[in-house]
């Protein structure tokens, strides 16, 4: 199996996954990681490349963890997203770097827009994925959002999927 | 909020940081305390300096950066030069002032009127007639040193600050942060969540007291079921955990004895030190301050705070714990949050629905961890110093 991913493919992938947060469809989102999967948002007075190992991040989420945070996120006691926020999310300046084994890093700058009681938070940064091509299509292994931002502020959570 | 200011956050003692963020000689940080712009140094001889960052020559910021480790620091308006204890070394054009000049001291940064520290928390006053620390901390002390006693070697801040906002009210977070009725129905996915997991609880039921420890701080102490890293294993944590959290028991007995140390292992406690340091030593330790910018919104500081020799499965695990619960992304801050900022959406109507009820548990002989006599302890504190003829002490 070819582990070359074009462009054009990896922004279907993160077009598809924009909409269906949006649509808070987070089940399918779900289903686009790898049973491996990890979801990152590291606190933003670290340096990029840190792991959550030994330092203090927003999200450090194994598969696990996503799965229990996207069963959460469905629920009505998700206090702080329910009732549900209004989001975009839109992606850009995606580009794919040389596969590394089976997996390819795929970068992308990001805007998400998040309204809810009356007030909008823009929360902005990149996205350093890891893609593995599967027999179902290209599966995110890693995703980790770098946020351009001082803290999160003003802000004060990041309860939606990034 | 000015009469917060005046009252309260220009005259208490207030947190810092941690003697662990400048562990050698030149490191740095710069952090807003109470509006003030301060840069805390560690000199070449070790000491400890909280200095106002600001050029006593025109007023520039003089430290730019968050943290890092210098051997001066210069002021780049007109390029002064600075000491990590802050005395002026060099200025351009030194030949154009009056003899002396230098060393009379004029060109020094000032130092914060008051700094001193308990069991490795740093701590500042701006009201130069203060109280010492060690009588303003008063039983909160005691918590202060049993949290730093969780280590053999000293504690340590873990890299990377969560710094939020929340738009409401500060003392509805000094009232959040030590409330333990409110966590079945706010985090009740949270709980869900450890349900889920294979594991993730232990048969403990939540039990406990809560005390007031003066001066306006208070702390719960109790028990719950969810994991700690000292000590107290959950299946989730594996077979290995098991190992590691027995041989951190052990340690921990042997250095305190064995009644202290089911105290520390087995018991959580939320503190607050009045009027805005949180040290919560939960399913990790978080430290927080938070001060307002304005009556409905507040600028949140929170880190992790970590024993220094732990293996590096303990961090990991502990930092896994810390972001289940804690933080603007865990699974139960964000509902924090939102009850906050619904408070203070709700305190719009408090011309005519004026109360805040914190009456639960009151004239009980034994305060339940989830009666309300820490945010009584609080206010009474917050009233006698806002509204009252008291200063702080």
């Amino acid at each position: 199996m070819s582990t070359t991913i074009s462009r054009s493919e990896a922004e279907d992938l993160l077009y598809e996954e924009a909409d269906l947060l949006d649509r808070w469809q987070l089940e399918q989102w779900l289903a686009l990681f790898t049973d491996d999967a990890a979801y990152l948002v590291p606190s933003t007075d670290l340096a990029p490349g840190t792991t959550p190992d030994n330092a203090l991040f927003y999200i450090a989420d194994d598969h696990t963890r996503l799965k229990e945070r996207v069963i959460r996120l469905t629920k009505k006691t998700a206090h702080s997203e329910w009732p549900r926020s209004r989001t975009r999310h839109l992606v850009s300046n995606v580009r794919v770097g040389a596969a590394d084994g089976d997996e390819t890093p795929v970068t992308a700058s990001f805007v998400t827009f998040r309204t809810k009681n009356g007030v909008t938070d823009t929360y902005m940064g990149r996205f350093l994925y890891r893609i593995r091509r599967t027999d179902a299509g290209l599966r995110i292994r890693e995703k980790r959002c770098e946020l351009d931002l001082d803290g999160l502020r003003p802000h004060g959570r990041v309860s939606i999927l990034l | 909020m000015e009469r917060e200011y005046d009252a309260l956050f220009d005259r208490c003692w207030l947190y810092l940081g941690h003697e662990s963020e400048l562990a050698k000689p030149g490191d740095f940080v710069t952090r807003t305390v109470a509006r003030r712009n301060i840069l805390f140094t560690r000199d070449g001889k070790g000491q400890l300096h909280a200095l106002f960052n600001t050029c006593p020559h025109r007023g520039s910021t003089v430290c730019r950066e968050e943290r890092g480790n210098a051997k001066v620091f210069q002021c780049f308006y007109h390029g002064w030069v600075f000491g990590c204890d802050g005395k002026l070394k060099s200025q351009p054009g030194e030949e154009r002032y009056t003899q002396g000049h230098k060393e009379s001291g004029v060109g020094n940064l000032t130092p914060v009127p008051h700094f001193d520290t308990h069991a490795g928390f740093c701590f500042v006053c701006f009201d130069a007639d203060a109280p010492s620390l060690f009588d303003y901390l008063a039983g909160a002390k005691e918590i202060l040193e049993l949290i730093a006693s969780h280590s053999d070697s000293g504690m340590t801040i873990v890299p990377g600050a969560q710094q939020y906002a929340i738009r409401a009210n500060w003392k509805l977070l000094a009232e959040n942060s030590v409330d333990g009725y409110h966590a079945v129905t706010t985090h009740a996915t949270y709980l869900d969540y450890l349900k889920n997991m294979a594991g993730g609880l232990v048969p403990v039921p939540l039990s406990g007291r809560s005390f007031d420890l003066g001066n306006g701080h208070a702390v719960l102490e109790y028990k719950a079921p969810w994991g700690r890293p000292i000590a107290q294993w959950v299946p989730m944590f594996g077979e290995h955990g098991k190992h590691e959290m027995e041989a951190i028991y052990a340690r921990l007995a042997a250095r305190v004895g064995e009644e202290k140390a089911k105290r520390i292992a087995t018991h959580n406690r939320n503190m607050i030190v009045f009027p805005n340091l949180v040290i919560n030593d939960i399913m990790a330790i978080t430290i927080r301050t938070f001060y307002p910018v304005a009556p409905g919104q507040m600028m949140v500081n929170g880190w992790a705070l970590a024993p220094n020799e732990e293996s590096e499965w303990a961090r990991k695990y502990r930092l896994f714990n810390f972001l289940e619960f804690l933080g603007p992304g865990g699974f139960a801050t964000p509902d924090d949050v939102e009850a906050l900022e619904s408070c203070q959406r709700g305190f719009a109507n408090a011309g005519s629905a004026s109360w805040s009820d914190i009456s639960k548990g009151m004239g009980s002989a034994e305060p339940s961890y989830d009666d309300e006599l820490q945010m009584r302890v609080f206010w009474t504190r917050w009233n006698q110093l806002v509204n009252g003829e008291e200063r702080a002490r």
